[in-house]
């Protein structure tokens, strides 16, 4: 026998199931007048720095059907690439979103300001991207992953670089459509299938 | 003050499996592909805070909160009440807990909900709280009921509460399920199976807790929560290999 190690486990993940809405986003459920307002509904308040962007998109399981129920939530810098709580973080960004896609059309939309490249450790850079949680019925497991911009150098950015397969590195790059706008389809599974972080 | 540290990896072996054919939809809803693994970075060890000042009085009270407390929810009246903590044992404070359930008959107040059994005009089934410094959160709700739900012919979910949890990172981001003690739908749950360490299935389980409930009021029930602890960062700053 040896002494127990001192660390506990982390509570193992359940699917959240289809009426996530209701704890999550309860007026998307159809529950109204529990709290003033839903919680995140932007990640931007009026005068944030920086280029203001929309992003839209669609989660497509196996048989490439767009599901209607899932849920996202998206965490970036500001666009100076500081997360709030860190010093000198824009006032006007919370970083955090949540939404919904549509209950008839499966599309979602996320609107805010495009993050500034990222230090971390060691000197790393990473490129512009914002962070996202998607959880639905049928995901055990909350799915990460990262939109990165078609238009910024993501050239050195120690994650996408990691990708030993590089034409995968394109499900995470966020196509320019004009006006603003980006396209981010994300794929759960078989062909042109995103690529999900464990970190 | 934000700790920087890099996060513990998750250890998925104790996660459910994303793919377990039991669970029909996680058949075409879980990536087929492996993840891409690697240590933590500002993205995940950064995270939203929420103030008290989101917050109202009645929030983690789902027996009173969809009325504002003009009426009452119809149920077995239940506290249910425990500790977020980190991998480390550290308490986690300061840190939003939601959830969401059916009610005592196991309807949910959702738009796609079409089960026949009754809503209860007096609940809503959502709440949110926030932890105290020492990462103890308590909620006042009704026990909800089991329902049916269209997986294999006759499959139905044990009574469950829905947690979403926070913690003080974006990769700490946890949603699960509590069950109750002694409930025998459990063993036959698939969303249960997915967790392949019974050990781990059992945290899942709140013991019924007596000395917390309160005679002629409610029961209590303890649900403690462990979120990702924050790797230790003494040698952090060494160059590799050193």
């Amino acid at each position: 026998m040896t002494q127990p190690l001192d660390i506990l486990v982390e509570t193992p993940s359940q699917t959240a199931g289809p009426y996530v809405h209701i704890g999550c986003i309860p007026t998307f459920a159809g529950v109204e007048g529990v709290y003033p307002e839903d919680l995140g509904l932007s990640p931007i308040e009026d005068g944030a720095k920086g280029e203001v962007i929309t992003i839209v998109g669609s989660i497509y399981d196996g048989t490439g059907w767009a599901m209607r129920d899932a849920m996202l939530e998206s965490w970036q810098a500001d666009a100076a690439g500081v997360y709030p709580g860190q010093d000198g973080a824009d006032a006007k960004v919370s970083g955090f979103c949540r939404f919904a896609a549509d209950k008839d059309s499966g599309e979602f939309t996320l609107r805010t300001v495009k993050p500034g490249a990222v230090k971390g450790r060691n000197g790393q850079v990473f490129a512009p991207h914002i962070s996202l949680w998607i959880v639905a019925r049928g995901i055990n497991i909350g799915l990460n992953t990262r939109i990165y911009f078609e238009d910024e150098d993501n050239s050195a950015d120690p994650l996408l670089a990691r990708i030993e397969q590089r034409p995968r590195v394109d499900t995470l790059i966020a196509k320019n459509t004009g006006d603003g706008t980006y396209r981010f389809d994300i794929r759960l599974q078989g062909e042109g299938e995103t690529v999900f972080l464990d970190l | 003050m934000t700790d920087t540290a890099a996060l513990m990896p998750r250890r998925r072996e104790m996660h459910p499996d994303p793919y377990y054919p039991d669970y029909k939809t996680s058949i075409t809803r879980s990536p087929s592909l492996p993840l891409l693994s690697m240590e933590s970075t500002p993205s995940e060890e950064t995270g939203p805070r929420f103030g008290h000042n989101k917050l109202g009085a009645l929030d983690n009270n789902l027996i009173c909160n969809y009325t504002q407390g003009k009426a009452l929810a119809v149920g077995e009246r239940i506290r249910v009440h425990g500790r977020v903590l980190d991998e480390l044992g550290r308490p986690v404070p300061h840190t939003l807990v939601e959830i969401w359930q059916a009610n005592a008959g196991g309807r949910y107040r959702h738009i796609k909900d079409t089960y026949f059994a009754p809503l209860d005009p007096n609940f809503g089934g959502c709440g949110r709280t926030i932890t105290d410094e020492n990462g103890y959160y308590e909620f006042m709700t009704i026990r909800p009921g089991a329902y049916p739900w269209p997986n294999r012919a006759n499959d139905w979910r044990p009574m469950h509460i829905h947690f979403s949890i926070f913690g003080h990172a974006f990769g700490q981001r946890l949603i699960s399920q509590m069950y109750f003690q002694g409930d025998p739908l459990i063993d036959l749950c698939p969303i249960a199976a997915t967790i392949r360490n019974r050990s781990q299935l059992d945290r899942l389980v709140a013991p019924l807790d007596m000395q917390n409930s309160r005679g002629m009021d409610y029961l209590a029930y303890k649900f403690d929560i462990v979120l990702r602890g924050r790797r230790q960062t003494m040698f952090e700053n060494k160059p590799e290999g050193m």
